[in-house]
């Protein structure tokens, strides 16, 4: 188990990276009691024989160890908690995990530092890869897109500290992760 | 509260800095967290962004962090890889977020190895 739901998700868009997406989308938001988590992306996606044993731990295309653990602890979490867990990939078009969780499931691990990972996820992209965050909670909307930041701070690169620290801090003051005693 | 529209004024009094950096681009130390599920589990999430708040909070313009995949040594993550122009790479283990920030402060500013962070041959 990975101790915050947005660990999870800095693990996963990983994977969008490696497989050469150029458009990474992260959809985080909640209704009513359930959270769901949207990670989509237009990379080289994987076949169906790939993609049936895909959240079985020894399902890699990794080199330097014979586990991969990332889809198959985002499903057990989500399973574990009352959620449920899809994929949905096709070579040269995509992949699009959805995963959802019951909020007030105990079981549940809490979406913890969302921040943090968008910008550790941001210092990652490569030339020409951009990424869109959305987060819906409580009334309240918030969403970011490289492509947009990268055009203002242009030369300045988007994945210097100074811009990382600022868009963290950008990301914490502008989503509700709290109300009424409900925490996601 | 902070928002899209103050990116300009960011892009505006980083803009110098920038430019002067890049006719150096030799002198550029990159600082590299191992993030695949290992790192991850073993927590360099707070590692990197301990090292991204560092590098802003001192004003380091020569010093880029990056994330990498698994390196290999799972049971030593968090892993972190420091290259410095000229010099052997070294990397540090089972780093922390105060490790990280020894690591900047005696390593990347000042120059001296934290060879306490090194990986050991027992570990190995
Ligand atoms: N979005 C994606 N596009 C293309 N291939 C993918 C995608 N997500 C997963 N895969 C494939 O599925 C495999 C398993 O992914 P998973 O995240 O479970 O483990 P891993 O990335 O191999 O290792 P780990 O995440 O543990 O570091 C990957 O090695 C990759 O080949
Ligand atoms: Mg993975």
């Amino acid at each position: 188990m990975l101790r915050e739901l947005s660990l999870n998700i800095l693990d996963i868009v990983e994977n969008s990276v490696k497989a050469g997406a150029k458009n990474i989308r992260i959809e985080v938001s909640a209704k009513g009691n359930d959270l769901k988590i949207v990670i989509a992306d237009d990379g080289c996606g994987m076949d169906e024989e790939f993609l049936s044993r895909v959240t079985d731990p020894f399902t890699t295309t990794r080199t330097t160890r014979k586990v991969g653990m990332g889809l198959p602890l985002l499903k057990m979490e989500a399973e574990m908690s009352g959620g449920m867990f899809d994929i949905t990939s096709a070579p040269g078009k995509g992949t699009t995990v959805k995963s959802t969780f019951k909020i007030d499931n105990i079981d549940r691990p809490p979406l913890g530092d969302i921040s943090s990972t968008i910008i550790s996820l941001i210092a990652d992209l490569n030339e020409g890869q951009e990424l869109v965050f959305k987060f819906e909670a409580f009334g309240n909307e918030f969403s970011l897109d490289t492509s947009q930041i990268k055009r203002e701070l242009d030369p300045v690169r988007i994945d210097e500290p100074t811009v990382l620290v600022y868009l963290k801090d950008m990301i914490k003051e502008n989503i509700i992760t709290e109300n009424g005693g409900v925490s996601l | 509260m902070k928002s899209i529209a103050d990116i300009k004024a960011i892009r505006d009094k980083m803009q110098s800095q920038i430019i002067m950096r890049d006719n150096n681009t030799s002198d550029e130390i990159r600082v590299v967290v191992g993030m695949a599920t290992c790192g991850i589990s073993a927590g360099a999430r707070p590692v990197f962004n301990t090292l991204i708040d560092e590098v802003a909070k001192r004003n380091l313009s020569n010093v880029k962090v990056s994330r990498t995949g698994c390196l290999g040594m799972c049971k030593l993550e968090p892993i972190v890889e420091v290259f410095v122009p000229n010099q052997e790479k070294v990397t540090y283990c089972k780093v922390d977020a105060e490790k990280a920030r020894n690591i900047i402060a005696n390593h990347i500013v000042n120059g001296n190895v934290c060879t306490e962070y090194l990986i050991s041959g027992k570990e190995l």
